[in-house]
Parts: structure tokens; sequence; C-alpha cells
């Protein structure tokens, strides 16, 4: 059970994003600047870095969601899934770019703490083609992400298991963004069951 | 050095605002309303929230501001603060205020740190559901700027002078306000 009273059937952030409209009006237009504004990182890969995160912060709700986003945004079929596994497992590994890979590991250090990204990390992100936009976004993405990921799991928010809410998160976000929705409408897929 | 080329005169979070007007809106926005929006925690007590989870997370620049900028919204009380991030159980704050406390420390942990118990604890003392969603939601978002000040190596003032002028400026101007260098300046 959700620590503070939320309506019924919205998973995740969304019953917290009904409950606080004035505070929910300037996350989402962050995320919606952050992941899907004009960018020369693609919303898969910046989708991929908040994934990667999500998943370092042991979020369920939020990896799960934007895995599938950034999954959805690569063409949404069974290897795009696998390619989000792959980044969430061992990006070194992953069909990723280099510059990906030295970006991941700058979000990762942001992860644990801001201090810990050296300029060794952001001299190799450097040598792979990163500009200073792309090193700013990578570092606010993932320090919003150790937001958003406190928010949902610090209110306790309720977070479906079964992978096929995901994918219809993934679906809609690829395709609607983050802002002008409305959060108080339950999920097809769960209203369903 | 910052990680970035950031104008080196701004310190701490100013640098980066400057340098990404787009995601400043949202960020300052976002203060604006759960530091200083209708609420029934004072302003105080969110910056004092705002002040631990930043000093917690060990970021200079943010526990220094938003710790004068309470101590501002109090009449000038630093000592109050400084006692605060030393041990909130014995600073002069009420119950209710160590219960919240008790929760943006678990928070800044990790969102499943937080317990029934410390919620029920925070219950018995007074506080409302939002009382407790917005303390959950400002030690969250600390940890997010103060991943974003120190990762980017932003120049950070160790005067004390410097903080006081910023929290002068916070607690009577807020934070959604405009933002350019010869500003900040003035």
């Amino acid at each position: 059970m959700a620590h503070i009273e939320f309506d019924e059937g919205l998973p995740g952030i969304r019953g917290a994003l009904a409950f606080s409209p004035a505070t929910t009006k300037p996350l989402c237009e962050l995320v919606e600047v952050l992941l899907r504004g004009p960018h020369t990182l693609t919303p898969a890969e910046r989708e991929m870095i908040a994934t990667y995160v999500s998943s370092q912060n042991d979020c369920h709700y939020c990896q799960s969601c934007h895995g599938a986003t950034a999954a959805e945004h690569l063409g949404g079929r069974a290897s795009d899934y696998d390619v989000i596994s792959q980044v969430k497992q061992n990006y070194a590994t992953a069909p990723v770019s280099d510059k990906m890979k030295t970006l991941l590991a700058i979000a990762g250090k942001v992860q644990q703490d801001g201090k810990q990204v050296t300029s060794d990390e952001v001299a190799a992100a450097r040598r792979q083609g990163a500009t200073d936009k792309e090193i700013h976004d990578t570092v606010l993405i993932a320090a919003a992400f150790c937001m958003f990921n406190r928010y949902v799991d610090g209110l306790a928010t309720w977070q479906p298991q079964d992978p096929e809410v995901y994918c219809e998160i993934g679906k809609q976000t690829s395709r609607l963004g983050y802002v002008a929705r409305n959060w108080k409408q339950p999920l097809q897929t769960i209203a369903k069951k | 050095m910052a990680h970035i080329q950031l104008s080196q005169e701004l310190p701490g979070i100013v640098g980066p605002l400057n340098f990404s007007p787009d995601t400043a809106k949202p960020l300052l926005e976002l203060a604006e309303v759960l530091l200083r929006g209708p609420n029934t925690l004072t302003s105080a007590e969110r910056e004092m929230i705002a002040t631990y989870v930043s000093s917690q997370n060990d970021c200079k620049f943010c526990q220094c501001s938003h710790g004068a900028a309470a101590a501002e919204h109090l009449g000038g009380d630093y000592d109050l603060i400084d006692r605060l991030k030393l041990d909130y159980e014995t600073a002069e704050v009420s119950d209710k205020m160590k219960a919240l406390l008790a929760v943006a420390g678990k928070v800044q942990k990790g969102g499943k740190q937080v317990t029934s118990d410390d919620i029920a604890r925070a219950r018995r003392r007074g506080a409302t559901d939002k009382e407790i969603h917005d303390t959950v939601l400002i030690a969250a978002a600390f940890c997010m700027y103060n991943r974003y000040v120190d990762g980017l190596a932003t120049p950070q003032p160790t005067d004390r002078d410097s903080y006081r002028e910023m929290g002068q400026r916070l607690a009577k101007e807020g934070y959604v306000r405009p933002r350019n260098p010869s500003l900040e300046a003035a």
C-alpha cells in the first residue's frame, strides 16, 4: 500500500502526479525537454540513460517504463527490447555507440554521487565526440532520475509486475510524450484485467 | 574547473542554469512551488528539509544557499540551521518537523528506505498527506539538484558572506526571476 492516499488504479508516478498538479507541471516539462527536446542525442539514447540510472537505483516502475519507451523509439521489436536489457545488464558490451558508453559511465557516477564524476570520464566522452550540451544533459538526466526514482519508491507507489503494462506505457509515451497528458486516466491494459 | 564550459563568475547551479535555459525554467518552477508555494509547512521549514538533504549529500553550494534562505526566513537564525544539520533531534524544531526530516533522510539514501513506521510517526505528530508528499518530493528533488551542481564540478564559494547574500535574495524574491550574468551581479 502506498504511504499516502492515491486514486485507485494509477501505477507508479501516475498516482503522485494526479495527487499534486502544481508540482506535476514543472516535473513533466523537465522530462519532456530532457528526453524529447531538440537534441543531437536521439530520444531512444536519452531514454536509455534514464533507464540505466533507474535500474541502478533499483526502481522497477521507472526502469520498466523508460526501458519500454526507449525500445519503442527503436522500433518496438523483441530485438529492441533486448538491446535495453543488455544496456541495463552491461552497457560496455551492448550494441550502442562508443560515445553512448562513455555517457552511460558518467550517468552511472552521477547516480552514486555528483562528486564521483572525474575529469578523465568527461575527457573520455569528449574523445568520442560528446559535446558540452550532451555532457550537461547526461548529468541532468541522471540527476533527474535520482529524483523521479526516489519520488516513486519513497511514496511506496503501486508498481505492476506484468511486462505487458509497460509495453503499453512505452508505446503511448514514445508517441505522446510527457506534457498535456491526463495522468488521472487508468491504463487500458490494467482496466481490462 | 567545471566539467563543461560555464561562466566562471557564476556560483554553483547558476552556471548550469544559464548554460541551459530550457531546463532552467522547469527546474526553477519546481523549486518555487516546492519551497515557496501555498503550504501548511512554512518556507523556512521546507528550506530546512532542502538544507538537511543537501548536507547529507555533502553538496556545499546547496546546503549553504538553502541554509541561508532558511535562516533568513527566520530573521537570520543561522545557528539553528547549523544545529539542524549536525543533529536535528536536538535542534529547536517541532516534533512534526523531526519526523519529516527523518523521512527526508531516508529518501536521500533511497526511496525504498522509507518505512510505514516512519510515515506513521509523522502522522501521529500531525503530518498530512500533502506534507508527507512534499517532504518526499523536496528530498528527492535535492538529490537531483545536488548531483547537478556537483556532477558538473561547478565553482562553489567557500565564504559565508556570499551565501548570506544569496539567502537574503532567495528568501525575498524566490526562484523564478530574471536570471542572467548582468542581473546576477546587480
